[in-house]
């Protein structure tokens, strides 16, 4: 039951990547596709949204499962967080291309001096050590430091929020949304520590 | 099913005079009823609009660059009173109503009054103006818009000498403006011009595009165009404007000051504070690389107009 699941989020979660791969592929073959009229923005906006999205589902899954007491839920959190990566670095990779064409002066110069740029930099620099240690040898290997070092989920959630936020002129819906999401999941995790601590006296 | 074709019409150049300026007249008469039709319906089949300004001749100013399509032009949009999607206005601004129309004229002028715009254009010598935009949020089109230089129509309200600024002002109509509920921007929006900006050549109403009438996602039925300036200045369906002493306040200036100041010329030496102006991605192609021309490529026609100016603080 747990391995059809498994499948099914695997499959689920690659499902964006390949509308929009096939969207690409109709553009650049010339028979249309639906990137709409500025398709380098769709893409931009379409992973970075997937990325996000699922970095959140990834931090619902502990109070999920304390919630609901479904414990195998946590087998899906790697599957979730590594996803959230894989749509970041696609994010990344679009701004790369079409938006710099891999000059590195200019990415630099766009890190260093715009604020929502360094921010999403930091988002992504962020989940690469938790990307790299995802595997099982290394949550053996690294123990309670393991734990540890994943906080750092925390502070790629909020820079990636913020990064959203700096980027648009204007507060929108979607850019609170997400802020709200990201809020909530963090104060219920305040709320487990301090119920913990509290029992714990 | 309906032909579409994008090319506008052939100029009549081997009409006789006479024929030729009665058959306009009457071409414009009756097109500007049905203009009025299609607009009031909230219609935008560019079959139907299409004969709204057939003898329209080329005005001066124009760029030979490739010209976006009429599904770019119309279909990607910044007009907030619809929603902050580029796809907003498109879906939802049919519901706004563009008949009857005037726009009301006042502050130090010696003609105020309400003019409609039907009139306005009635009286005017209209051109094909095919102008670059460069939306300060660093994409571009190039755009065949038909308009009136602004200049004529002031001359004729009469600005009065105290006259330094000119103030546009948008509609806000919330029952046919669903994102004018959300205050992500004060509304009614408006914009301003110094007097000598606003009676420049450049400057422009503009009341259709591609020979048709102007869809209303693109500011129907009356607009302003300032192609030296970011996107935002150039306001969209027009229902005031005000000759004033004072420099008006600006709506993107009152949201962010420091971000989208008065004069907002296109300068690729002077950076948003979030994102760099020095490269443009023109809608169509695809990578970001376009370097953005000073003033959007019209130094030569007005840059005089800024001389001794400080552009980094009069951003």
């Amino acid at each position: 039951m747990i391995l059809f699941l498994r499948v099914a989020v695997f499959v689920a979660c690659l499902v964006p990547a390949l509308v929009l791969g096939w969207n690409t592929w109709l553009l650049y073959s010339g028979a249309g596709g639906d990137l709409g009229i500025n398709p380098i923005e769709t893409l931009t906006h379409q992973t970075g949204q997937w990325a996000l999205r699922l970095l959140l589902v990834t931090l619902a899954i502990t109070p999920i499962r304390r919630l609901t007491g479904w414990n195998a839920i946590i087998r899906f959190r790697r599957m979730l967080g590594l996803y959230a990566f894989f749509y970041a670095i696609l994010h990344l990779s679009v701004w790369m291309v079409f938006d710099h064409f891999f000059t590195l002066s200019t990415m630099v110069e766009d890190i260093a001096k715009r604020p929502f740029i360094t921010m999403g930099t930091l988002a992504l620099l962020l989940m690469l050590p938790l990307a790299l240690t995802s595997t099982t040898w290394a949550i053996r290997r690294l123990g309670r430091r393991w734990q540890q070092l994943h906080r750092l989920v925390y502070a790629s959630a909020i820079a990636a929020v913020v990064h959203f936020i700096w980027k648009e002129k204007v507060i929108i819906d979607e850019t609170m949304t997400y802020a709200a999401i990201l809020a909530a999941l963090l104060l219920v995790r305040v709320a487990f520590a301090w119920r913990r601590r509290n029992l714990a006296r | 099913m309906l032909i579409r074709t994008d090319t506008p019409l052939p100029y009549s150049e081997i009409t006789p005079e006479s024929h030729y300026l009665n058959r306009r007249h009457f071409i414009r008469t009756t097109a500007i009823a049905a203009a009025g039709l299609v607009a009031g319906c909230g219609l935008d089949d560019p079959a139907l609009a299409q004969a709204a300004f057939p003898d329209v001749r080329k005005g001066p100013f124009g760029t030979d660059e490739k010209q976006n399509s009429w599904e770019e032009i119309t279909g990607y949009n910044n007009f907030y009173e619809f929603g902050t999607d580029k796809s907003d206005p498109a879906r939802y601004a049919g519901r706004m109503t563009v008949r009857p129309w005037t726009v009301k004229v006042d502050g130090l002028v010696d003609k105020p009054g309400d003019y409609a715009v039907d009139d306005i254009i009635r009286d005017s010598e209209l051109e094909e103006r095919v102008y670059r935009l460069r939306c300060v949020e660093a994409w571009s089109m190039v755009i065949p818009w038909i308009g009136l230089p602004l200049a004529s129509f002031l001359k004729r309200v009469s600005p009065q000498s105290k006259a330094k600024f000119v103030e546009f002002t948008t509609l806000m109509r919330p029952s046919e403006m669903r994102g004018v509920r959300s205050r992500v921007l004060d509304w009614p929006y408006t914009e301003g011009l110094r007097l000598d900006e606003a009676l420049h050549p450049l400057t422009i109403l503009a009341v259709g595009l591609y020979g048709r009438v102007l869809p209303n996602q693109n500011g129907a039925p009356i607009r302003l165009v300032v192609p030296w300036k970011y996107g935002f200045k150039s306001i969209k369906s027009i229902v005031r404007i005000r000759l004033t002493e004072k420099q008006p306040a600006t709506a993107w200036n009152r949201m962010a000051p420091h971000e989208y100041g008065f004069y907002s010329n296109v300068n690729p030496e002077v950076d948003h504070p979030r994102w760099t102006q020095s490269r443009e991605r023109r809608i169509g192609e695809l990578f970001r690389n376009r370097p953005t021309l000073m003033f959007n490529g019209y130094g030569d026609q007005v840059a005089s107009l800024y001389a001794g100016m400080d552009l980094k603080k009069n951003y």
